[in-house]
C-alpha cells in the first residue's frame, strides 16, 4: 500500500470516481483506462465522472483481513456494478446481514487505510446501502 | 454588500453511544449526569470515518444543496480539533473531493470549538471584498474526550458545511453582521503530541463560555440595533444542553427560540461542528423571513456571533440533502469496547 | 460463450514445422514447510531427481525454465533463473541459459510451455522445466500479501480485496445463480484430502469430513479455512527430450499432445462472467483442438483448485460439467478415483500443497506418473490421455497441458 506518488496518481479517480468512456463503443471505464479494451487504437478516451450508484453483483464478508486493513474486520468487499455499466471492487459499509446480491448502494468518502502511524492517510469512496 | 449562505450541508456518523454505556464503565451515576448535561447519547464515528470523511460529506451536501460549480468556489477552510494530520490541510482534501481545485486557496483553521465559525468569518471576508466568488467554510470534528474524564460524555463527531456568497440570487440566508468577542483565556487546551485536552473545570463556565457568549451576542445585538424578541431562532454552542439554555436565558432569549437547534442531548457536543450544526438544524425548519441568532464560542477563548435572515431560497434547497434529523433518526447503538476501538483508544498493533 | 479462434501449434494439413515433445523425467521435493531447506535447495533436489529420472546429463541440458511467483517477496531475491543454474552445476562449466518464469500462480505451467516451445521449435533438445516457491521464510501476513498481488493491486488490493475474498465472490454468486451448496464445496476438500492420503509427497495426508470443513473457521464468507489451499513450500522439475529421441532415455516417454495459454482481465471485476474463468474456456478449448480430443477422451486431470469453488468452476469450464453443475458432479462422486473423470489425484492444492512456482509443474509430474502406471493406490486404470490446468490469479491466465501415454 505504501507509495505515496502510486496512491496520488489516482486520487481524482478514488476520491470522485473519475474514469473514463470511449466515445467509439460508448462504454464507461472505471476503475480507468487510457486504452479502449474494445476499440484498441481506434477508440476515443475521454474523461468521465461517475454518479457513484449501483448495485451488488456479489459479496463476501473477509474474517481475515488484508494487510492494512486488520482494523476494519471483518468487513464486507462486493463487486459493484455502476449503473452506467462498469464494476469495481469495493467495501460496502453497513450491516452484514442486509447485504444480498442485488442490492443497491451508493458512494461515500471513507478512510481505505493507512501508512502505519507515520505515514499517510489514504481517502477513496466506499458504498453504503442506498436506502441509509 | 450583501453576503450569505448559499447552501449548508451536515453529516453526523451513525454509531450511538449511550451515557449509561460510558457510565457503566466507570461507575458514574448515569441519571444524574444525564440530567445534569441534559446529553443522552453521543455520536461516534465509524473505524474508517475521521475529521476529514466528515468534513467532506458535509462539503458534498452543500454542493448538492447549491447546485453550483466548483470551479467558483474560491477558498476552502475547515476548522477542527481533530484535523488528521498535525500538519497537512484537511481542506485540501476536501477541496479535491468536492471538485474546487486548483485555482483557489485553502487551509485549516483551529480555535476549539469556533473553529468553524472562524472559517466562516474568513470566508465572508474574501467573498465580501471581492477576492473570490464563493467560499466554503466547515467546522467537523471527531473530538476525543480522556477515558472517565467529564467530557467524555459528550465529545462528539459531526460536522457542518456553509457555502458562502454574496449572489442575492443564490442565497438562502443573508448574514447581516457577525461580532466576536476574544481574550487569551486558558478554559480548555490539548499540547501537541497529546491524545487527549485538558480543561479547567468549573473554569470553563463563567471565565470561559458565559463571559464570552454573553459579550459576543451583546456586542452583535449591539452594533446591529436589535433586540432578542426580533429573532425566531437562536443558537448557542451546544457542549452540553444546560449551557445554552442557561445562556438564552441571561440574554433574553426564551427555551422556545433555542429548541429547533439543540441537537446536543441526541449527538453530543460536535465541537467545531456544533453551533453549525444548531444553525444548520435551524435552517432546515425556518421560512423565508425568519431571523436567526447565532453565537459560537470556542474555548482558549473567544466567540462568533452572527445576525441571519432567511430568504425564499432555503425552500428549494433544503430537500436537495438530508436533514440534520434525516442524518440522526436511525442511529447504531455500540458498546464501550467498539467506541473505544473507533475512537482509537485501544492501541492496534 | 467468447467466440473462440483456436490456434494450433500443429496445424492439420501441411508440413508440421514443429516437433513433437515428450518427458522423460520427473521428480516432486516433498511439499510442507520444509524449515530446513532454502530455495535452491529444494529446486535442486527436484532438478537433479528429475534428470536421473530421465537417465539424462548434465551436459546434455540445452536450457533450463524455472516458474516462480514471488522469491523477492518471500525470500528477497530476483535473478532466480541465475541462481538455479548456478546451484545445479548448470551454469559455472556449462553456461547454459536459465530463464525465470512468471505468471502468479501459473509460473509453472507457463515454465512448462516455455520449455516445450523451445523443443517442439527444434530450438533445443533437453531442456529442463522446474518450478518452485519457497513461502515459510516470511509470517503468514506477509506471504498472504505477496499472494495478493497476483490480482489488481490498484483496484482490488485497495479495496481490502484478499484471495479468499476474491474467490469467495464467484463461490458466492456460484452459489446464488446455479444453487451450488457449502457442502458440495467440502467435498472438493474431502476428496483431494482422500487422494493426498495415498501421495508420499503430500502436504496434508489427513482423510477430513465435510463436517470438519464446515466446522473450520470462516476466512471470507462461504469459504471456511478447509476450502483454501495452504501455504507451502516445495518444488518440482520435468526434463523434455524431442518425441523422437525420447526412447533413448526411457521406455515410458509421455507426449505433449497439446500447450496452450489464454488471458483474461486481471481483475475479477472486469470479468465478463464472475463465475466462468474466460482464460481456462479458451485454453481448454484450444487444446482440445490442438490434441483433435473431446473431454470424454480425458482419463485425469489435475486442476487448480486454489479453493474448492475453484475446483468446481475449473471442472465446468473444462468442459468436464455443465455451468452450474460442478457442485453435482463433485458430490456424485464423478471426480473421485474410479469415477467418470478423475479430478485431482494428487491431492490437489488444497492437499497435496502449493508452493505457488511449483504447482503448475508438479501437476505435470502427477499426470506423468499415472500415465505410466506409477501411480499406486491413486492410479486411474488404464489412463490413456490425462489434462493439466494451472490457473494465475483470479483467473488472469490460464495454462493447459495434454499429454498422452502413446504417440
Amino acid at each position: 500500500m505504501s507509495s505515496v506518488p502510486r496512491f496520488w496518481r489516482n486520487l481524482g479517480s478514488r476520491y470522485n470516481l473519475e474514469g473514463t468512456r470511449c466515445k467509439e463503443c460508448e462504454n464507461y471505464f472505471y476503475p480507468p483506462r487510457n486504452f479502449c479494451v474494445n476499440c484498441r487504437r481506434s477508440g476515443q478516451i475521454e474523461p468521465y465522472k461517475f454518479k457513484g450508484t449501483g448495485e451488488i453483483v456479489t459479496y463476501t464478508l473477509i474474517h481475515t483481513a488484508a494487510e492494512g486493513f486488520e482494523s476494519q474486520s471483518p468487513y464486507t468487499l462486493a463487486i459493484i456494478k455502476l449503473d452506467e455499466g462498469p464494476s469495481l471492487t469495493s467495501q460496502v459499509v453497513g450491516d452484514p446481514e442486509k447485504m444480498h446480491i442485488g442490492m443497491r448502494v451508493k458512494s461515500i468518502f471513507r478512510k481505505l487505510g493507512e501508512g502505519g502511524e507515520r505515514g499517510m492517510i489514504y481517502y477513496g469512496t466506499k458504498f453504503t446501502p442506498a436506502d441509509t | 454588500m450583501t453576503i450569505g449562505i448559499v447552501s449548508y450541508g451536515a453529516y453526523v456518523p451513525r454509531y450511538r453511544i449511550k451515557i449509561e454505556e460510558i457510565a457503566r464503565l466507570w461507575g458514574d451515576d448515569a441519571e444524574a449526569l444525564k440530567n445534569g448535561l441534559m446529553v443522552y447519547e453521543k455520536s461516534v464515528p465509524d473505524i474508517d470515518e475521521d475529521a476529514a470523511t466528515i468534513a467532506v460529506e458535509a462539503a458534498r451536501y452543500a454542493m448538492a444543496r447549491s447546485g453550483v460549480s466548483p470551479d467558483r468556489i474560491g477558498a476552502v477552510y475547515t476548522g477542527s480539533e481533530s484535523h488528521p494530520y498535525a500538519v497537512k490541510p484537511t481542506s485540501t482534501i476536501v477541496a479535491q473531493a468536492i471538485g474546487a481545485t486548483p485555482e483557489m486557496t485553502a487551509a485549516d483553521f483551529e480555535f476549539a470549538c469556533k473553529a468553524g465559525t472562524a472559517a466562516v468569518q474568513a470566508c465572508m471576508g474574501l467573498v465580501g471584498s471581492g477576492m473570490i466568488d464563493l467560499g466554503m467554510a466547515i467546522g467537523a470534528d471527531v473530538s476525543q474526550g480522556a477515558p472517565s474524564d467529564a467530557l467524555e460524555y459528550t465529545a462528539a463527531a459531526g460536522g457542518v458545511a456553509c457555502l458562502i456568497g454574496r449572489k442575492e440570487s443564490e442565497l438562502a440566508a443573508i448574514i447581516e453582521g457577525t461580532y466576536s468577542y476574544t481574550t487569551d483565556t486558558p478554559d480548555f487546551w490539548r499540547r501537541e503530541g497529546m491524545p487527549y485536552p485538558e480543561h479547567g473545570g468549573r473554569f470553563t463556565g463563567e471565565p470561559g463560555y458565559f463571559k464570552h457568549v454573553t459579550n459576543g451576542a451583546k456586542g452583535l445585538l449591539k452594533k446591529l440595533e436589535t433586540k432578542p424578541e426580533d429573532y425566531d431562532y437562536a443558537v448557542f454552542h451546544q457542549p452540553n444542553g444546560k449551557f445554552p439554555a442557561k445562556a438564552a436565558k441571561m440574554l433574553g432569549f426564551t427555551q422556545a427560540q433555542i429548541e429547533p437547534g439543540l441537537v446536543v442531548p441526541r449527538i453530543g457536543n460536535t465541537y467545531s461542528g456544533s453551533c453549525l450544526m444548531g444553525i444548520a438544524a435551524t435552517l432546515d425548519q425556518a421560512k423565508p423571513g425568519d431571523r436567526i441568532f447565532a453565537t459560537a464560542f470556542g474555548s482558549g477563548a473567544g466567540s462568533d456571533a452572527f445576525s441571519i435572515t432567511v430568504t425564499d431560497r432555503i425552500e428549494e434547497i433544503r430537500n436537495m440533502a438530508p436533514t440534520v434529523s434525516e442524518l440522526i433518526k436511525d442511529p447504531i447503538y455500540i458498546d464501550y469496547a467498539k467506541y473505544a476501538k473507533h475512537k482509537g483508544k485501544i492501541r492496534l498493533a | 460463450m467468447p467466440s473462440i479462434k483456436a490456434r494450433s501449434a500443429w496445424p492439420e494439413n501441411g508440413v508440421s514445422i514443429m516437433r513433437d515433445v515428450a518427458i522423460i523425467g520427473v521428480k516432486n521435493t516433498n511439499f510442507g514447510e520444509l524449515w530446513d531447506q532454502a530455495l535452491r535447495d529444494i529446486v535442486v533436489e527436484a532438478g537433479i531427481g528429475a534428470i536421473e529420472d530421465a537417465g539424462a546429463s548434465g551436459k546434455e541440458i540445452d536450457a533450463l525454465y524455472v516458474g516462480n511467483m514471488s522469491a523477492g517477496r518471500f525470500i528477497d531475491q530476483e535473478h532466480i533463473g541465475a541462481l538455479i543454474a548456478d546451484y545445479s552445476g548448470l551454469s559455472k562449466n556449462l553456461h547454459i541459459p536459465a530463464t525465470r518464469v512468471e505468471a502468479a500462480c501459473a509460473s509453472g505451467g507457463l515454465a512448462l510451455r516455455q520449455a516445450i516451445m523451445s523443443v517442439a521449435s527444434g530450438h533445443s533438445d533437453i531442456v529442463v522445466a522446474a518450478g518452485a516457491e519457497k513461502m515459510t521464510d516470511v509470517g503468514t501476513e506477509e506471504a498472504s500479501s505477496a499472494l495478493a498481488a497476483a490480482a489488481d493491486r490498484e483496484w482490488e488490493g485497495m479495496a481490502g480485496a484478499t484471495f479468499p475474498g476474491l474467490y469467495a465472490m464467484i463461490a458466492k454468486l456460484h452459489m446464488h445463480r446455479y444453487g451450488t451448496t457449502s457442502e458440495q464445496l467440502a467435498e472438493v476438500a474431502v476428496k483431494n484430502h482422500k487422494n493426498g492420503h495415498f501421495n508420499p509427497i503430500a502436504q496434508y495426508k489427513n482423510i477430513i469430513t465435510v463436517d470438519d470443513v464446515l466446522k473450520s473457521i470462516m476466512v471470507a464468507d462461504p469459504l471456511h479455512i478447509f476450502d483454501c489451499s495452504p501455504i507451502t513450500d516445495g518444488a518440482s522439475a520435468v526434463v523434455l527430450a524431442p518425441a523422437d529421441i525420447a526412447h533413448k532415455y526411457t521406455d515410458t516417454p509421455i507426449y505433449i499432445r497439446a500447450t496452450t495459454q489464454a488471458s483474461d482481465t486481471i481483475a475479477l471485476h472486469d470479468r465478463r462472467d464472475i463465475t466462468t474463468l474466460d482464460a481456462t474456456v479458451m485454453a481448454a478449448k484450444r487444446a482440445y483442438s490442438m490434441a483433435k480430443l473431446r473431454p470424454e477422451d480425458i482419463d485425469l486431470v489435475e486442476v487448480h483448485d486454489c479453493f474448492t469453488i475453484a475446483e468446481i468452476c475449473a471442472i465446468e469450464d473444462l468442459g468436464f460439467a455443465e455451468k452450474g453443475k460442478g457442485g453435482i458432479v463433485t458430490a456424485n462422486g464423478e471426480t473421485a478415483i474410479g469415477g467418470r473423470i478423475p479430478v485431482n489425484t494428487s491431492g490437489g492444492l488444497k492437499a497435496c500443497g502449493h508452493p505457488v512456482g511449483a504447482t503448475g509443474i508438479k501437476q505435470a509430474v502427477e499426470v506423468v506418473t499415472q500415465l505410466r502406471g506409477e501411480a499406486g493406490k491413486r492410479q486411474v486404470a488404464g489412463a490413456e490421455y490425462g489434462m493439466t490446468h494451472n490457473v494465475g490469479g483470479s483467473g488472469a491466465t490460464a495454462v493447459v497441458h495434454i499429454f498422452s501415454r502413446e504417440r
